[in-house]
């Protein structure tokens, strides 16, 4: 089934299309990767769809319900979460108070307050950060950090989770835990779309790849499929592997 | 014994609970026994924990610096003047908060999408813009210059502005532990981050901005008659604008008996000491305020934190040499 789909999805800055024609959809319990060099259009792209920026033209739909005009705390209720590609973070609350914000406003019903402390504890315990409820989110490390955004995300109940290049800037074995937690997230039944620059995990965990450039879809498949496509290497891993060389 | 497991288990309540119940006895009980000096002096303080307060809960948790208050205040003044004739006192204190709660919801709906400083000067042009338009209405619909209050006597202007400073207080300290207070902590920390949790930070802010000013309305209708006569000048004045901001950022914001100290201290310290050395008042005021600014940025508050976890740190110390020792 179709959990969200796009056509004809375009946004103009003045002159300039950021993110232009672009067709796509994400199917229920799939991880989504989107690739494409800096400025393609694939944070632009997020935005669209949390709701952060209004649509120039064409249309985004979930589960059948068009999203054009609504504002960001409405598409969260409705059940699409997001992280940042900065981490936007409450620096001065603590870990629980972060994510506890997520727990509260995040469901269209209102949520009793021990239900929600229950719904905190369990998020905290899946990212890892249990131990650190009472730190300032501000002391964490970045890594720790990124997480406090998962746990926060995932309070929030979502059907679809966008990631916003969640390892940038994450060590190895970072980004290997990283890998882990986002094919968790998926075994819970929440639906992955992620931005990454980060090819071995992009490569290791999306069933499907999206790649964008100048605002336009180039091509879309298997991770072989866009480790192969002449296209995506041309503008892509091309320019990557002259850089590397 | 009863007494003793009473206290035990209840400390932090009789910890907190009793001072505050002495406190109120003793202003409930001042007009008994104090002199006028006295009665008014703690009329101005009580004054200026409302505004302090009532900022503070808006501007220090969402971090949207309103310039405010002077506008809401005068527009209580005001509505004193217009309605003295013809409803109870007690009537129009309620009917000025509403009159600045929707002064504010219709400011709050135009300027809240603005932010920093554009809100900031906006707020401060609502003040101007406040006072030149009552100027201009008195001189061509009344044609007078100012507005003359029946004057009310010292005591009841007193217990009015407690109830209200009571009301305020406790008002405040309960959207502080809400949703509403952690919604409004969460813009302040970053605005995109809670619309994306749900959060509609719009109707937050309006809300919470359009609540405080009726605090800062019922304020300004108790303070008319203390000053018998007002003219928009007077009324308008944007030292209640800065006033209550310098006094909530001496006492610190990030507590809640922040702002309330900081007016504590500084609306003795200017009622006492300004009279005598005006100028000198002015200059060390400022001094103080530099200092406070940078060395201690979370004011007062911050100040008895740091202290307590310096001490709780010391305990912990003390008790790890103990158990090292035996």
């Amino acid at each position: 089934m179709r959990i969200l789909e796009g056509q004809g999805v375009t946004k103009y800055f003045g002159g300039l299309a950021a993110v232009s024609n672009v067709d796509f959809h994400i199917d229920q319990g799939e991880i989504v990767g989107m690739i494409g060099p800096n400025g393609a259009g694939k944070t632009t792209l997020f935005n669209l769809i949390s709701g952060a920026l209004p649509l120039s033209s064409g249309e985004i739909r979930f589960k059948g319900q068009k999203l054009n005009g609504l504002k960001p705390h409405q598409i969260c209720k409705v059940g699409i979460a997001r992280t940042f590609q900065e981490t936007k973070i409450f620096g001065n609350m603590p870990v629980f108070q972060n994510v506890l914000v997520g727990a509260f406003f995040g469901s269209p019903n209102r949520v009793p307050g021990e239900d929600a402390a229950r719904e905190v504890s369990q998020a905290l315990e899946f990212v890892g950060l249990a131990a650190m409820s009472a730190t300032p989110v501000k002391d964490l490390t970045l890594v720790n950090q990124k997480r406090v955004e998962v746990a926060r995300a995932l309070a929030t109940k979502p059907e679809l989770l966008l990631l916003d290049e969640l390892m940038a800037g994450l060590n190895p074995t970072e980004i290997s835990e990283a890998m882990e937690m986002v094919t968790k997230l998926r075994d819970k039944g929440i639906t992955i779309f992620m931005v990454e620059h980060v090819m071995k995990a992009i490569m290791g965990i999306c069933e499907r790849i999206m790649a964008l450039h100048h605002g336009e879809k180039i091509a879309e498949g298997t991770s072989q499929e866009i480790a192969c496509n002449k296209t995506v290497i041309d503008v892509y891993l091309g320019e990557e592997a002259h850089a590397g060389g | 014994m009863d007494i003793t497991r009473f206290i035990s288990t209840h400390r932090k309540l009789l910890l907190v609970g009793l001072p505050l119940l002495i406190i109120l006895v003793f202003l409930t009980t001042i007009p008994l026994y104090g002199g006028v000096y006295w009665i008014r002096l703690l009329t101005v303080i009580l004054m200026y924990v409302v505004l302090a307060a009532s900022w503070a809960m808006f501007s220090g948790s969402t971090g949207y610096m309103s310039l405010a208050p002077a506008a809401f205040f005068g527009t209580g003044m005001y509505t004193m003047a217009l309605l003295q004739d013809y409803l109870p006192f007690p009537v129009i204190i309620v009917v000025g908060g509403l009159v600045s709660f929707i002064l504010a919801l219709l400011v709050g709906l135009i300027t809240l999408r603005l932010r920093g400083m554009y809100f900031a000067i906006f707020t401060f042009g609502l003040v101007v813009f406040m006072s030149e338009v009552t100027s201009y209405a008195e001189g061509v619909i009344l044609k007078s210059r100012g507005q003359h209050i029946i004057p009310i006597d010292n005591a009841t202007i007193f217990y009015a502005m407690l109830i209200i400073t009571v009301v305020t207080l406790l008002a405040i300290y309960f959207i502080r532990r809400s949703r509403l207070g952690l919604s409004m902590l969460s813009i302040g920390g970053n605005e995109d981050a809670a619309e994306h949790m749900g959060i509609d930070t719009t109707r937050t802010k309006v809300l919470t901005f359009a609540i405080s000013a009726i605090f800062m309305g019922a304020a300004g209708v108790i303070t008319a008659p203390r000053l018998i006569y007002i003219n928009a000048d007077i009324a308008f004045s944007l030292t209640y604008s800065f006033m209550p901001i310098l006094m909530s950022i001496f006492g610190g914001m990030g507590q809640f008996y922040g702002p309330i100290v900081g007016a504590i201290v500084f609306g003795y310290l200017e009622k006492t000491l300004r009279a005598q050395f005006s100028t000198y008042f002015m200059l060390g005021f400022g001094i103080i305020m530099v200092m406070v600014i940078l060395f201690l940025p979370n004011g007062i508050a911050g100040l008895v934190s740091m202290l307590q976890d310096k001490i709780a740190k010391l305990r912990k110390g003390d008790e790890a040499e103990q158990h090292a020792n035996t």
